[in-house]
């Protein structure tokens, strides 16, 4: 699952990109060709600044997808019957599959898998804010497979109409993988909200907690949201972070409600005049300090990913010297 | 009489194919290559979807619980895995060496039971054999790479493991109080076979490796398929079945 629309930039990085005068004849040129809605790919002219923004939104939804894998994995050997153990492990598995996906994406525009690693534990790239939230008993399982796929859906379907070829190609087969993650989070939410009192305490408690974190999901609003106009232009951003966010609570919200779960927000509805949904202040200050790494999770999953790396190396190393030589297909 | 020792022998290798595919399960999300991540998440989802397929024909056939029920509803002492499968693991050498060991045993065992009288068994093992090639075509091309690697932490890494592991790998041909009975039927031919299969069948891996092959006249760990359970399967259960023990009788 992706992060949400917000792509944190680094400011010393961005003076110097933004610096840099493209020829004004390939800009051209390429502008046509996005305007012409072809696809660019690795080896074609591109701009320095997108190159860059591209290579920085590529990179941080990777970093999303094995981070992302984290909250949910420590309930794979909780899950409390054999259907939802084997689908909670084929889902989390996707995500580690859609991280390879990404990674390989963004090699081609010139940074190895091991240097985004590098620049992730050291803290240098980003990833999805949501994933500094704890995932605090199982109903929080069923809220992130309904609720922040579905988000993450709603995003990644916008960004599939981008104009990078490699990214683009990936995020279809991403989506394709990603509608079934929602069809089993909202299964088994369902099941919650319909089951027992403890159980439906349980979501309600769930729903409560991660009511904030998926407002931030999509990122700050527009209002002060800073790098939307070109990537826009260029379609690497695809929506805006409010009519994104928009889009989702327009499709959720509903089908949270229809089962008897509420929101914690007297202030949230739709408002029937502009068809926009309101909602109370999420409080961005906290948004920008969990990106900042003051959130309450940032710490330790960086601590398990810095453990993966670390505890794994070895076998990267021997595979790195390895005798064995395949000249034929294994099956 | 026939039915209490395939009751057993079908408890045994569900348990197995259970406890391992939850070892297994530990390695989504932090392997050591997002590639390796991503097939031990597979395996995991192999082996639990062969102690369903157990437990549900000791559930249709056999008059057991539902599978649920039997995954989550027993305790340590009722379980019959092999030590092997429970211990924990946060070393991959150890993982991949276990993987190595019980899947050429599991594979041969499944080849065996194809010839099974009792057909739903003989059903399962023709249907299952197909994935467990692969889960034997990762071990093997793991094992050879890196036993073969010039690089000597993974050769002592492999060989420590395979030196700490053999006795486990030899507790899963325990045998049972049923052989007998289960030959002369033809559900099985019986542990003791199936060893002496599964050591040719590694050895002929291993010697094409620098490692090093321990002992066959090693001491068994044995206990696992008779009540004597190891010290880290009831740990691991009361954690497994957590969730499901909040309520028994709600659905999830």
């Amino acid at each position: 699952m992706y992060g949400g629309g917000y792509i944190f930039d680094d400011e010393k990085n961005k003076s110097q990109a933004t610096r840099v005068q493209d020829d004004p004849e390939l800009l051209a040129a390429f502008e046509a060709r996005i305007d012409r809605g072809e696809k660019i790919e690795p080896h074609d002219w591109m701009p320095v600044e997108y190159r860059r923004q591209l290579l920085r939104m590529i990179e941080q939804h990777a970093h999303s997808e094995i981070i992302g894998a984290l909250p949910e994995g420590t309930w794979i050997t909780r899950a409390p019957n054999l259907k939802r153990k084997m689908a909670l492990i084929a889902k989390v598995q996707d995500e580690i599959g859609h991280g390879q996906l990404l990674y390989a994406a963004a090699e081609t525009l010139g940074k190895s898998r091991e240097e985004m690693i590098n620049d992730l534990l050291s803290g240098k790239a980003k990833y999805s804010n949501v994933f500094n939230y704890p995932a605090k008993t199982w109903a929080d399982i069923a809220v992130i497979g309904f609720l922040i796929d579905g988000a993450a859906i709603v995003n990644q379907l916008a960004n599939a109409k981008g104009s990078y070829g490699p990214y683009v190609r990936a995020l279809k087969r991403i989506c394709v993988e990603e509608s079934f993650h929602l069809k089993q989070g909202h299964e088994a939410f369902v099941y919650l909200a319909t089951g027992t009192s403890q159980q439906r305490a349980m979501l309600q408690d769930a729903m409560n907690r991660w009511y904030r974190p998926l407002i931030h999901f999509f990122g700050p609003p527009d209002t002060i949201s800073q790098h939307t106009e070109k990537l826009m232009r260029w379609k690497v951003k695809m929506a805006s972070n409010d009519d994104m966010r928009n889009q989702f609570l327009d499709q959720y919200i509903p089908k949270i409600q229809e089962v008897g779960i509420t929101l914690p927000d007297p202030n949230l509805r739709k408002n029937p005049n502009t068809g926009i949904w309101e909602f109370s202040d999420p409080n961005w200050d906290e948004f920008f300090a969990v990106i900042r790494g003051n959130g309450p999770c940032n710490k330790e999953r960086l601590a398990v990913r810095q453990w993966a790396e670390e505890n794994g190396a070895w076998v990267k190393n021997a595979l790195l010297k390895t005798n064995e030589k395949y000249t034929i297909p294994l099956a | 009489m026939t039915q209490t020792a395939i009751k057993d022998l079908l408890y045994k290798m569900g348990d197995d194919a259970l406890i391992l595919g939850h070892r297994n399960s530990e390695w989504t999300g932090i392997g050591p290559t997002l590639e390796e991540d991503i097939a031990f998440s597979s395996m995991a989802q192999d082996k639990l979807g062969h102690a369903l397929a157990c437990y549900t024909i000791l559930h249709e056939h056999l008059g057991e619980p539902n599978p649920d029920t039997i995954t989550f509803g027993r305790t340590a002492q009722d379980f019959r895995c092999s030590h092997l499968v429970a211990i924990p693991t946060t070393d991959y050498e150890i993982a991949l060496v276990r993987h190595f060991l019980y899947d050429h045993a599991e594979i041969l065992r499944y080849q065996l039971l194809q010839q099974s009288t009792f057909r739903p068994l003989a059903q399962l093992a023709t249907k299952i054999k197909g994935e467990l090639k692969y889960h034997v075509l990762h071990a093997d091309t793991w094992i050879k790479q890196l036993g073969n690697a010039n690089d000597e932490t993974a050769q002592m890494r492999l060989q420590t493991a395979l030196n700490e592991l053999w006795a486990y790998a030899l507790g899963i041909f325990e045998p049972s109080e049923h052989e007998a009975l289960l030959q002369t039927e033809g559900v099985f031919v019986g542990e003791a076979k199936l060893q002496d299969s599964w050591y040719e069948s590694i050895k002929h891996i291993l010697t094409q490796t620098n490692l090093q092959i321990p002992s066959i006249e090693t001491t068994p760990i044995y206990g696992g398929r008779k009540a004597y359970p190891s010290e880290h399967l009831a740990p691991l259960l009361q954690e497994m079945a957590s969730v499901y023990q909040l309520d028994p009788t709600a659905e999830w």
